[in-house]
């Protein structure tokens, strides 16, 4: 399919899907076109979406019916079922649970079965472009591979010694740091909007983002990981070699995180904090002289 | 036709939700070379949608519980039509798979002593959920997830490879088991060589060698319209093990998860958690009345209570107090809201009301149900500490499943074939409890890495299957066939992938739903035809790099195969039980306990690939695709039925079966 602008005639191509199935199958009442059967209103919505591959694209124009109650997503899907049926997108639980379905709309990174239509004006025209900060494949997907090179990269949970399954024990207070790290859903709005990144792909070799920086404040939190008996510093390597240094504490994690994990206050910072009283702290740095020495 | 790349591994597995990569993590540190294939990004699987807890009998918050009241509950729950086995060595090995997680990294809700904390669920006799707040399953994902990445920084260390012996290919799709006969075997004898698969980044074909392949791929809830089920439930393991000569069972039990969204339309289906119940949440209809004291049947009338205050009672005092009705097994709540809408007692959206406003204080819905509050205030308006949630029932999970032998995992029938989770049938039964899916998941899923790696060990070099190029062809032809499809005879185009779904979708809901009768399911026979004939028809537009349109027209050969064996056995089995309720029928028959409905797929004079013309495939559509019969299940173990009363087997079993004891 070319790549070419349907500018101004989303409205004319498009079919009521219901009316158009009902027909096929004889079934009685509407089958509907990935349009909900609901009585309520509709309207017409201009949706811009960029179309295009590595080698390049541009903002294609539809014109889409939209329903009560919707999400940006299932405009999308309506668009693949009417309009453009090789419209890439990724998608998987339409629930907020799975963090598949990540794009910017009108510029800002969003989960697009988050985003209800509701919260825009009927006559404003929505764009909806691939996130930025990464390589794009086919139109709203873009190659993610570089958060998961990261994760690589973050030495994984070591258990403590002497602790068999079923031996473990720890307070909920003590465990509920962690766990809000873990609600993450893998979306990587956060590591599209970090600045550090977003525009300085020069910044990627050396920074893991907030996604892998905040995994590494959670495993330093987990009350039970025996890194550092292990001989691993979680706060030094933070700062070495996962780019702690490089965030400034600006919260555009913390704003776009459809989790509402408070990743810049409650994993950056703190572990920021941890990483300077190490370096400040006399018996650690003596040690460190004792330790080269030998 | 272009060469396809091959590449060899030891073991495949298909799918990297629980099952899969708890598969793949066993077959990995059996010390094969293993590869996972999943047709979404690494760590989105299907899994991540589980809400409530992990079912295991580790009796920290009761510690009456063991693994003989779990196999009880499971066996009650499937109203034993489980496959007595598996839910003996689910019950058994469960909770040493919960704890081994936590040796992984994971952090569940803890009790006050610091252990894992457990929470009620619908059939469960104590509280027995292993869980995170209400998103368990994102847990379990992230956890196996991390320990695969964990095995690969290990071999990292050792080979300078990450992917060494442990290597995830994410967003590739399987199409086709491959066969290849055994040398010096019986004449027809064959067995597992690999499978085919396409990247959906590129399109491009490529062929995995393996002697063991696993399938994890879960279930097939995208046949239906409502569904709390993600676009990767196609049915494809379902369909790809048929497709290999392996058989399926069980298959007209689907769950209908009482609760899901009902309002607004664009988020029908949308699972709300059952821990709503289990914390305490009630279900009213419009009356304000709490109906479910109206449904509880009598195989479960001594175990429930009879008045609101005894079912009150129960939350904080087990010992005197019977269990409240809304925590019947889900297929008992999901019949009994469907009768009070029918009986014009729903809610304003066709549902009825779930509600813990009135139940517990905000603060405390808001940290034990964080996500149904995040959901219902982002998708509905709705705040659950204000006021009801609207619900109604969702297709969910299907019960049915590949035929497996239940220690190893094997599908019966094709040597080399592994499937474990949901893609695998008996385990549940007739109906599956509510926990139940993430402790099978964790369970098999470590059986089937584990045997499929001890089979593909067990194979010297020179045994090692290879996959013939002729096979290659016909699924490299069957799988481009959507991008020459001829107009249709009468000169209309092609067929849309995207209208043949949805009506195959809304026929399934409509026609073999949570209530069935004779003549819906043969008319839904006759729909299914029809579309498989239309399928032969669907076109695509455009190329094949990343190309929904396609992907979904290859998906719908499984999602037809599958609906086809709900459909039969569903209009086969003439009784009531568990997932599979029938107007016409709507008692349980102790007769049909003992039997299992096997599907196979049905001979074919040719297979269907690109030399054959649309005209003459929609002909040999026509007529059905799957055979079925009638099997007898094995007779459970003597210790095992000892486990239960007299009083209460007599319900379940047949005379003669009680007296051969």
């Amino acid at each position: 399919m070319s790549a070419e602008t349907h500018a101004g005639e989303g409205a004319g191509t498009h079919t009521r899907p219901d009316a158009e199935q009902a027909e096929g199958t004889g079934t009685p009442g509407a089958v509907s076109g990935g349009a909900p059967d609901a009585s309520g209103t509709s309207y017409i919505a201009q949706f811009r979406v960029w179309r295009g591959d590595i080698d390049g694209g541009g903002l294609e124009d539809f014109k889409v019916e939209v329903f009560e109650g919707e999400v940006v997503l299932d405009i999308v899907h309506r668009l693949q079922a009417t309009q453009a049926p090789d419209l890439a997108v990724r998608w998987n639980c339409k629930a907020g649970k799975c963090g598949s379905c990540s794009a910017e709309i009108n510029g800002r990174p969003r989960l697009l079965c988050m985003t209800r239509m509701s919260i825009f004006d009927r006559s404003e025209i929505i764009t909806i472009t691939p996130l930025r900060a990464f390589p794009v494949v086919r139109d709203l997907v873009t190659n993610v591979n570089y958060n998961y090179a990261k994760a690589r990269e973050i030495p994984a949970f070591v258990p403590p010694q002497g602790l068999g399954p079923g031996e473990y024990r720890m307070q909920q207070e003590d465990v509920g740091r962690s766990q809000e790290f873990r609600k993450c859903i893998e979306c990587f709005l956060c590591q599209d909007t970090c600045h550090v990144v977003r525009d300085h792909e020069e910044n990627k070799q050396a920074f893991a983002g907030p996604r892998f920086l905040m995994r590494v404040a959670e495993l330093d939190m987990h009350p039970l990981d025996a890194a550092e008996e292990s001989g691993l510093d979680r706060k030094t390597t933070a700062q070495d070699e996962h780019g702690l240094g490089y965030c400034n504490i600006t919260k555009c994690c913390t704003d776009v995180c459809p989790e509402g994990i408070k990743i810049t206050d409650n994993a950056l910072i703190p572990l920021k904090e941890r990483v300077a009283d190490r370096k400040y702290d006399p018996i650690v740095w003596l040690g460190n002289k004792i330790r080269r020495r030998t | 036709m272009t060469q396809v790349e091959r590449q060899q591994w030891d073991v495949v597995i298909v799918g990297a939700g629980g099952a899969g990569l708890r598969a793949a993590i066993e077959a990995r540190e059996q010390g094969l070379r293993t590869a996972v294939i999943c047709k979404s990004l690494f760590g989105k699987a299907h899994t991540v949608m589980a809400e409530g807890g992990i079912a295991a009998s580790m009796g920290n918050a009761n510690a009456g519980d063991n693994w003989e009241v779990h196999f009880r509950d499971t066996m009650r729950g499937g109203k034993f039509l489980n496959h007595w086995r598996m839910a003996e060595l689910h019950a058994k090995e469960a909770p040493e798979r919960v704890w081994e997680l936590e040796t992984w990294g994971a952090l569940f809700d803890r009790t006050a002593d610091g252990r894992i904390s457990q929470r009620n669920f619908g059939g469960h006799e104590y509280p027995r959920l292993a869980h995170v707040g209400d998103r368990t399953g994102l847990e379990l994902i992230r956890t196996l997830q991390q320990k695969t990445v964990a095995l690969q920084q290990e071999d990292y260390k050792n080979f300078g490879d990450y992917e060494a012996r442990l290597k995830i290919f994410q967003e590739c799709t399987v199409t086709r088991i491959m066969k290849t006969p055994v040398e010096g075997g019986a004449p027809g004898e064959e067995r597992v060589s690999g499978v085919f698969c396409y990247e959906r980044e590129s399109g491009r074909f490529f062929v995995m060698e393996a002697p063991a392949v696993v399938l994890a791929t879960g279930g097939i809830g995208k046949s239906f319209k409502v569904t709390s089920n993600s676009w990767e439930y196609t049915g494809d393991g379902h369909a790809l093990a048929l497709l290999a000569g392996a058989s399926l069972i069980n298959m007209e039990f689907i769950q209908f998860h009482p609760t899901g969204m009902v309002w607004p339309p664009s988020v029908k289906g949308i699972l709300v958690t059952e821990s709503v119940r289990g914390d305490g949440g009630v279900l009213r209809n419009s009356e304000g009345k709490r109906f479910m004291f109206d449904y509880i049947p009598d195989v479960f009338k001594e175990k429930y209570a009879e008045s609101e205050d005894e079912a009150d009672g129960w939350y904080e005092d087990p010992e005197r107090n019977r269990r409240p009705p809304e925590l019947l097994p889900r297929d008992e709540v999901a019949r009994a809201i469907n009768s009070e809408v029918k009986a014009g007692r729903g809610s304003p959206h066709g549902g009825v009301f779930l509600d813990v406003s009135t139940r517990m204080p905000a603060d405390v819905i808001r940290r034990r149900l964080p996500s149904m509050h995040h959901q219902f205030k982002e998708l509905a308006d709705v705040d659950i500490t204000a006021e009801a949630m609207e619900v109604g029932p969702t297709c969910h999970y299907v019960m049915g499943g590949v035929d497996v032998d239940p220690d190893t995992a094997a599908a019966v029938g094709v040597t080399g074939l592994y499937a474990a989770g949901e893609v695998a049938g008996g385990m549940h039964g007739s109906n599956r409890l509510g926990g139940n899916s993430l402790s099978d998941l964790l369970v098999f899923g470590r059986r089937a890495g584990l045997h499929a790696a001890k089979y593909a060990a067990g194979l010297k070099g020179e045994e090692r299957p290879a996959v013939n190029e002729q096979q290659i062809e016909s699924a490299a032809a069957e799988a481009l066939r959507p991008f020459s499809a001829e107009e249709v005879a009468d000169g209309a185009p092609a067929e849309n992938p995207y209208t043949l779904h949805q009506h195959l979708q809304q026929s399934m809901n409509d026609l073999v739903g949570i209530i069935r009768r004779d003549e819906e399911m043969a008319q839904a026979l006759e729909r299914l035809a029809e579309l498989r004939v239309r399928a032969t028809y669907a076109g695509v537009e455009g190329h094949r790099q990343f190309n929904p349109g396609w992907h979904l027209a290859i998906d719908l050969r499984n999602m037809l195969l599958v609906s086809e064996c709900v459909a039969r056995a569903a209009l086969t089995r003439t009784e009531s039980r568990g997932g599979h309720t029938r107007d016409d029928f709507p008692e349980m028959d102790r007769e049909w306990r003992r039997s299992n409905l096997v599907c196979t797929l049905a001979d074919e004079p040719v297979s269907v690939d690109a030399s054959v013309q649309p005209g003459e495939a929609a002909e040999r559509a026509d007529r059905g695709r799957i055979d079925l019969h009638r099997r007898d299940m094995p007779p459970i173990r003597p210790d095992l039925l000892e486990l239960f009363e007299k009083e209460e087997l007599i319900k379940y079993l047949t005379d003669e079966e009680l007296t051969t004891e």
